[in-house]
């Protein structure tokens, strides 16, 4: 076991774990933020993707040991209000079905909206590939990007 | 410490969402109690507050087919009450529900069209009794709209909340008169689903999520080859791994115990188990398929037999013959399997995102022995279903643990578990041979079907082996339909539209290379075939036009139809594909649905896209069997559709003055032959097995 600091969700975070815990864990069963889901444990569905550093990362395969000093954010930290351009559009049009890997696909459509401001179909098949949806959201998610992009262009790019 | 902070997050939770237009989940006992010392039970499915929520309960789960908002719709449509002031919560399993709670066969519509518009209009009829006896008026001159009870004489109001202590106390009354269709003003509406906001910022509860006081977290090694038992096992190892703290032989494995999940599985990694893997460890896939086609060549018992199939065949002036094979197919819902249980003396709780409620409450009554009053179930979201959550398995793990160790226990299953674990679609064969006139139009057809039996067998056939062949669309005169119930032990069950799956991908195949052996056009033919089938015709000839069918297509381009008529609805396809560098690509797909009344018109075409991803992904996934086991273990080996294939999808909802059909079933038959049907048109390869290879399109 090993004292890990990071920065989680905008706040000083210290765990207690074993360094080799993959954050997923850490989150789910230690802090209790279970909005990041657990799907295939081989960074193959994309469920459990948080941002460390503002990148798009599958915490399934990411050892608690490598946040230290970093900042992650969860879907649960993703904006104040779930008001984030991505969580507005998604609500907007409906994407969710079961729901279970739309944290995951929000926090990779938002890392893509903050790196890239008007994606095309093409960057969207690029971010969003490995995030699978088996109630087949894809469509809609395509179309809820373009629309939170459009979101964040009108609010003046808070993001 | 950890589950200190999560019932507070929880708490907070619940609080932040009361009142609002949320969809509650199950509820700490405290505050469900609270919630109803204050809340007016109208009956089992309508309860009233002072402040005008009306909460409805959801007697069906949530697996993403939209139930909690097309449930509500139908409560609401008669109850008459404010949409924005509703809120859903998921009851336990009671026979105020119901004999049997559960969400199989793409019936919650089906089955509640009548009974839940009946319980919002018994609930109304109360209200507005309640308020007719407060202002001391007859009952007909009032009338109930948007939450509130008027009286038509002095356009006084009185809100639900306000009256509804009153009409709890009053009798229900026993015959209530139901909206005609022409005066809904929610059913068909496009709606919104009411469980979206909680989807979005991860505060829906799943199944998994459920985190309870003094909660320990387990998983299972399970025996690689189906059936097998523990002949013996040595934990030295597994003991050492920080934060274990038990291990617990129960039916079907050895569970690990620890105070996290990623412990628990750390643990299981290193656990030594001696298996007696018994008789399924002889069985492979290719042995499968030899014994498909060894019985492909004797006679199976009747299914369907119509006119005389073998003279017609004889005297045919043409004979088309095909043999068509699918896989197994696992369910691999993104949410892997999981249960919490608690169970204690005399009593037992179970959290569960189960598609069969009354099913998980039994199999927690079997293992602890307690009455089925003291096993309380409380259903979660579940994160996909597609079949494989109406089997208990999962629930009675849980329990069995709980009940080993004395202490709430979830049971999590990883992906791999998830594959390799399952009751899969069966593997599946079928051979077909027709007999064509002069004219080329079939006169006869054969069709033998073998596959794993299960749902029983009557007179040696299983409805879920021929279903979609032995209640066959096309008016064809002489039909003979037989099957094999091939058993070589591999678990098999329901998944997402069932026998419908495998054999609308054979009759469709087949009905396309009739066509084409009888220079038809495969729509013409199939319009001629639908003559007595009208509401199939009808969505044919809607999906072939908003197509363009004769629409010239790129080079290179195949077009391909399929039409199915399961779970009480009618589906056609039209789908647009090519093959680029040996690659499938779907481009597009048209899907016209009949599904009689539309509840909710924007869930229609959610499922309708659903359906049709799942059907895609039967293209390219397949489960293969090795001495007993399953070869493939995650999702780099069980291929599914990920965005980058997803093709332009429209839906048209065609909706007829038909009591509602199913709809999360409808669209996934039919994709599969559809797209096989463009390839074929695309480029001459007739895709006869499945998954699709990447050196048949080579």
């Amino acid at each position: 076991m090993a004292l890990v600091k990071f920065t989680l969700n905008g706040k000083a975070q210290t765990v207690d774990a074993a360094p080799a815990m993959p954050l997923l864990w850490v989150l789910r069963d230690q802090l209790g933020l279970t909005g990041t889901k657990f799907g295939c444990g081989m960074s193959l569905c994309g469920a459990c993707t948080v941002h460390i550093n503002g990148q798009a990362v599958r915490s399934c395969v990411t050892p608690i040991s490598t946040v230290a000093g970093k900042t992650v954010v969860t879907i649960e930290g993703l904006s104040a209000n779930s008001n984030h351009p991505i969580q507005q559009a998604w609500v907007e049009q409906d994407v969710p079905q079961c729901g279970y890997c739309q944290s995951g696909q929000i926090m990779t459509a938002s890392a893509l909206l903050a790196k890239t401001a008007n994606p095309s179909d093409a960057d969207i098949d690029e971010a969003m590939h490995g995030n699978i949806c088996r109630c087949g959201t894809y469509d809609m998610i395509r179309s809820a990007i373009h629309r939170a992009a459009e979101i964040a262009r009108t609010e003046g790019g808070r993001r | 410490m950890t589950a200190t902070v999560n019932r507070r997050g929880f708490l907070k939770t619940g609080a932040a969402t009361a009142g609002g237009l949320l969809v509650s989940f199950y509820l700490p006992e405290q505050t469900r109690l609270a919630a109803a010392a204050t809340t007016a039970k109208l009956n089992a499915f309508v309860h009233v507050s002072p402040d005008d929520t009306v909460t409805l309960f959801i007697h069906k789960a949530e697996m993403g087919q939209g139930t909690v908002t097309s449930l509500s719709m139908l409560l609401a449509e008669e109850l008459e009450c404010d949409w924005s002031k509703i809120r859903t919560e998921f009851p336990g399993v009671s026979t105020e529900y119901g004999p049997y709670q559960g969400v199989f066969g793409s019936q919650s519509i089906r089955t509640s069209w009548m009974t839940l518009r009946r319980a919002g209009a018994t609930a109304r009829e109360m209200l507005i009794q309640a308020a007719a006896q407060q202002w001391n008026v007859d009952k007909s001159r009032c009338r109930a709209e948007n939450g509130s009870v008027i009286n038509a004489d002095s356009n006084a109001r009185l809100s639900f909340g306000s009256v509804a202590e009153g009409a709890a106390k009053l009798p229900a009354p026993s015959n209530v008169t139901l909206k005609n269709p022409a005066q809904f003003h929610l059913i068909g509406k496009p709606t919104k689903r009411l469980d979206t906001s909680g989807k979005v910022n991860g505060s829906a509860r799943f199944g998994l999520d459920v985190r309870v006081p003094e909660m320990l977290h387990a998983v299972v090694e399970r025996s690689p080859v189906f059936g097998g038992k523990v002949a013996t096992f040595d934990a030295t190892k597994t003991k050492t791994i920080p934060g274990v703290k038990e291990v617990v032989p129960i039916s079907n494995g050895v569970a690990v115990v620890a105070d996290n999940t990623w412990s628990a599985m750390e643990g299981r990694r290193v656990l030594q188990i001696k298996w007696d893997e018994g008789a399924v460890a002889s069985v492979s896939s290719t042995g499968i398929s030899k014994n498909f086609v060894e019985y492909s060549q004797k006679p199976g018992a009747v299914a369907r037999k119509t006119g005389d199939s073998a003279a017609a065949l004889q005297s045919a002036s043409k004979k088309v013959e095909a043999v068509y094979e699918t896989p197994f197919l696992a369910h691999a819902p993104m949410e892997p399997l999981n249960c919490v249980a608690h169970v204690r003396a005399d009593a037992c709780e179970v959290w569960a995102s189960t598609q069969g409620q009354s099913a998980a409450r039994d199999e927690a009554v079997r293992i602890t022995g307690l009455a089925p009053d003291k096993v309380k179930v409380y259903s979660e979201f579940m994160g996909g279903g597609f079949g494989r959550r109406a089997r208990a398995d999962y629930i009675g793990e849980a329990v069995e643990v709980s009940k080993a160790i004395g202490a709430p226990v979830q049971v999590t299953w990883s992906r791999e578990d998830d594959l390799q674990q399952d009751f899969y679609r069966p593997a599946a064969y079928g051979r077909f041979t027709a007999g064509l006139d002069a004219d080329g139009w079939p006169t006869a057809l054969s069709a033998r079907l073998i596959c794993p039996p299960f749902g029983g067998l009557s007179n040696g056939v299983a409805r879920t082996g021929v279903e979609g062949i032995v209640d066959l669309i096309y008016s064809i005169p002489n039909v003979l339909v037989d099957y094999h119930a091939l058993d070589p032990g591999i678990p098999v069950s329901y998944w997402r539209s069932v026998g419908y799956s495998q054999n609308t991908f054979f009759l469709e195949s087949f009905i396309d290379e009739i066509a084409h052996a009888s220079g038809k056009d495969p729509l013409e033919l199939r319009l001629r075939l639908l003559q007595n089938a009208p509401r199939l015709k009808a969505v044919l000839e809607l999906a072939a036009d908003k197509f363009g069918w004769s629409k010239p297509l790129p080079a290179g381009h195949g077009r391909g139809i399929a039409v199915v008529n399961n779970i009480g609805s009618f589906t056609a396809q039209v789908v647009e594909a090519s093959i680029d560098r040996g690659k499938l690509r779907v481009h597009r797909v048209v899907c016209a649905v009949d599904c009689g009344y539309a509840v909710n018109p924007s869930g229609i075409d959610q499922q309708i896209r659903s359906g049709i991803v799942f059907g895609l992904s039967a293209l390219k996934g397949g489960i293969t069997i090795d001495r007993g086991r399953v070869l493939q273990q995650n999702f780099h080996q069980y291929d599914v559709l990920h965005m980058d294939e997803m093709p332009s999808v429209e839906v048209h909802v065609l909706p007829t003055p038909n009591n509602p059909g199913g709809i999360g079933e409808a669209s996934t038959p039919g994709i599969v032959p559809a797209v096989a049907n463009a390839i074929f048109a695309a480029t001459g390869k007739r895709i006869r097995k499945l998954p699709v290879s990447a050196e048949e399109l080579a």
